[in-house]
């Protein structure tokens, strides 16, 4: 099964495996480092529920889940 | 390479990586800031004493995490780097955050293949000390073939070795990093954007420099056309482009993650290479913070608390400083209109420069506290987790996060919220948040609606037997001012400013500690630029109206009170004398309005003013409420014969109670009062807020569109009200 960040729970690991936005979009999170093999971690929600934090890379990246979505990402332990 | 004019040097990263920091402790002395040429971006340059004695201009170029660039605000950062002649950099220096040396090192490699003399400057290793993280920059220098200083900008360690590398920069023969290429078929991509950019004149290949520009140029066309704002690219470089695209996507490739993707794949072994054995994972003192900061209850508890202060800052904190400007601004009006001859001059200076200079200077003290906190929340890391916070509710209509601030600061004052909108990267969503933002119920607002409240409603009115009915119309009126705000950015969102489905991708910055010096400067650049730009088109503003509310004058009328004053100065008795004198001056005020230009526009208008319940002299008190909407008050104080009006001026509302149509009827009923609050609601009866979404904007394009729909949307609404309401015998 394929996953996606907006798929992960709070506190979840998962290594990127491609971004599948549209493209300025896909651009610029690739740009932010969100390529193939980047091990990412969802810290939280925003106190309404959206957008996420991520962690990755060593910084605190904030993207909505609607961006999520089009991280496909593979599961880590 | 010029060597008789003083030598640029660039300075380039990240946002937060502690540049502008870097920027103040090396230059010391005031940053000299302007803007770049069509764009809104401010433009910092310093002069920096190197260590020899000669002397460079540093220019602190925007914060950016790659040169990829979609629109002309996002390109200053490139053409400064690639720019070629007499305007060549010498040297780059490049500032890269220490804890987040992955994603800086994706930028700085960029930078690197321009092939210009390149210094490092690596920033917060104290912080990454504390991560646990020991970075070999040695190592660093030597894999990119430049040098890497170590600094503590906040503690200015590392500030003269940084200064040495810079001269070494600038005076060595430029020994360029060296190039490393991607595979083939990248590389027969770029070369096909290459070609195309030399046929288009945009680069060449006749020198090693002119080679990497291109190769860098042909590269940011890849990753940025397409879907851009971008003018001035040649169509020939654009067909380039997108055939390089498709024909990989017919090869099953995608051009822009391989791009990506090869340069992350260099970065990272480089990263594990000058990275020392990680202590384990640290939790960041922000990600402590942030338990509290951002917690689903006590994080929406803070947010409100922080958003109530700047409010309040902003709303009663500047109101002394306003008060004390509007009193200087009065006392030097009386003192000319005391020193000099009475006459057209005289009240030029004292009615149009001296208002007008006042009508500016007024917006200081707002703007200025304004930017005290936004500086501070932006410093601090805050500021992103205000659009964090709170960007669910604002993506319901199309907005994000980071418009919250200004539209916030919309309820005091339109003029500094439309400034704060600089701090939205997106230029489609700066837009919108500067369209929608002078429909917030700004303070100037205020005394009409007191005003009108305390004409057409009894204060012993009362609905549901406790509310009283004033203070109900008067919170209506704030949520029709919010609801309208929202609505119209939701709706120009999908029309005029339709674009890209807007997104919210930003770093939440660790916090730090704000730095004052920051602050200060940030403060005042914003506050100079607001004079020296807005402030003039302003007072030309002021001017151009006060010819209009005086001009032309009728010189039989004149003759008359002429006479009439002559008349009354024969009185024996002082006290008569004076009170006759003055009535006649209030007379002859009224006299000379009615007659000028906005006297006979409000007449013209009258048909089209009498649908909405308005007559031709609220038609001349909205003319004159353009200077600013709180001198409406006075204005129609004039209309009515009644000098220096105030909104609680007990002369003025008998007068407007007693106010008839020709037909006989009231004219200030319970319905018109609303209808004309609705109105100045919904208008844009402010010509100061125009002249900064000029500024602001770059173009006089947007105020224009601006002041169109919001008029539009003012008459219309109104006429509904009053016209519902007469159809129905509401408060008629």
């Amino acid at each position: 099964m394929q996953s996606t960040l907006s798929d992960l729970s709070i506190g979840e690991r998962g290594v990127i495996e491609v971004v599948t936005a549209a493209r300025p979009l896909a651009v610029r999170l690739m740009e932010l480092g969100l390529v193939e093999g980047t091990e990412v971690r969802i810290k939280r929600r925003a106190p309404l529920g959206d957008p996420l934090e991520l962690e990755l890379r060593g910084y605190s990246l904030s993207i909505r889940a609607d961006e999520a979505r089009c991280v496909r990402v593979r599961r880590e332990p | 390479m010029t060597t008789n004019a003083t030598p640029t040097v660039l300075f380039a990263g990240n946002p937060n990586a502690g540049k502008t920091t870097l920027f103040n402790l090396l230059t010391g002395a005031r940053a000299k800031v302007g803007n770049y040429p069509g764009v809104t971006v401010d433009r910092r340059e310093a002069k920096l004493k190197l260590d020899d004695g000669s002397h460079s201009t540093v220019v602190d170029l925007p914060g950016a995490y790659s040169l990829t660039a979609r629109s002309a605000e996002e390109r200053v950062a490139i053409e400064a780097l690639l720019a070629a002649g007499s305007a060549t950099p010498a040297a780059v220096v490049v500032v890269l955050d220490a804890t987040t040396l992955g994603r800086g090192l994706y930028f700085a490699t960029q930078v690197l293949e321009v092939g210009l003399p390149t210094v490092i400057a690596l920033t917060m290793i104290d912080e990454a000390k504390k991560l646990g993280m020991v970075i070999d920059h040695a190592k660093l220098a030597a894999s990119l073939g430049c040098a890497v200083v170590p600094v503590v900008a906040t503690r200015g360690d590392g500030k003269d070795e940084l200064v040495r590398a810079i001269r070494d920069a600038v005076t060595s023969v430029p020994a360029r990093s060296p190039l490393r290429r991607f595979d083939a078929e990248l590389e027969a991509d770029i070369t096909v954007v290459e070609d195309a950019l030399v046929a288009a004149t945009m680069g060449s290949r006749s020198d090693e420099a002119a080679k990497r520009r291109l190769r860098v140029l042909a590269q940011w066309a890849l990753l940025s056309i397409g879907d851009d704002e971008l003018t001035g690219v040649a169509a020939g470089v654009r067909e380039a482009v997108e055939r390089v695209r498709s024909d990989a996507k017919r090869a099953n490739r995608d051009v822009d993650r391989e791009l990506v993707t090869a340069r992350y794949k260099r970065v990272d072994p480089l990263l594990r290479d000058v990275l020392g054995e990680k202590a384990g994972p640290v939790k960041r003192l922000s990600s402590r913070i942030d338990d509290v900061l951002v917690h689903p209850v006590w994080g929406l508890l803070v947010f409100v608390g922080v958003m109530f202060v700047v409010f309040q800052a902003l709303f009663a904190w500047a109101e002394p400083l306003m008060g004390l400007i509007e009193s200087g601004v009065d006392a030097l009006s009386a003192f000319a209109k005391a020193e000099l001859p009475e006459g057209a001059f005289t009240d030029l200076l004292v009615n149009g420069i001296i208002a007008g200079v006042g009508n500016v200077v007024v917006f200081v003290p707002q703007i200025a506290i304004l930017f005290v906190f936004i500086t501070l929340l932006e410093d601090s890391g805050y500021l992103a987790r205000v659009a964090f916070v709170i960007d669910r509710i604002m993506a319901k209509v199309g907005l994000n996060g980071k418009a919250f601030v200004p539209m916030l600061s919309g309820f005091a004052c339109a003029i500094p919220a439309v400034m704060a909108t600089r701090t939205i990267e997106s230029r489609r969503d700066r837009l919108l948040t500067m369209l929608v933002v002078p429909l917030m119920s700004c303070s100037a607002r205020l005394p009409i609606y007191v005003l009108m409240t305390s004409v057409v409603f009894d204060p012993s009115d009362k609905v549901f037997g406790f509310l009283s009915t004033g203070a109900l119309v008067l919170f209506a009126m704030y949520v029709t001012s919010v609801v309208a705000a929202l609505g119209v950015a939701f709706v120009l969102g999908r029309t005029a400013l339709k674009g890209p489905r807007p997104t919210l991708v930003i770093e939440l910055p660790p916090y730090r500690m704000p730095r004052a010096i920051n602050i200060g400067r940030a403060t005042t650049s914003r506050v100079r630029r607001f004079l020296a730009d807005a402030g003039t088109v302003i007072l030309a503003l002021t001017i151009l109206l006060w010819a209009l509310l005086n001009y032309p004058k009728d010189s039989v009328s004149e003759a008359r009170f002429e006479q009439m004053r002559a008349v009354a100065t024969a009185d024996a008795d002082e006290e008569a004398r004076q009170a006759a004198l003055a009535e006649i001056d209030a007379e002859q005020a009224g006299e000379r309005l009615r007659n000028s230009a906005a006297g006979r526009a409000g007449r013209l208008f009258e048909p089209a003013l009498e649908p909405l319940g308005f007559d031709w002299k609220i038609g001349v008190g909205l003319i004159g409420a353009f200077a600013a909407r709180e001198v409406f008050v006075s204005t129609l104080g004039l209309v009515y014969d009644v000098s220096d009006a105030t909104e609680e001026d007990q002369g003025l509302h008998a007068k407007l109670r007693a106010a008839k149509h020709r037909d006989g009827s009231r004219v200030f009923t319970p319905l018109t009062g609303v209808a004309l609050m609705v109105f100045f609601v919904l208008a844009c009866q402010c010509m100061s807020t125009l002249a900064v979404v000029r500024r602001e904007s770059g173009s006089w394009k947007w105020p224009a569109f601006m002041f169109g729909y919001m008029t539009s949307l003012a008459y219309l609404v109104t006429l509904v009200v009053y016209q519902v309401g007469r159809a129905f015998g509401w408060g008629v």
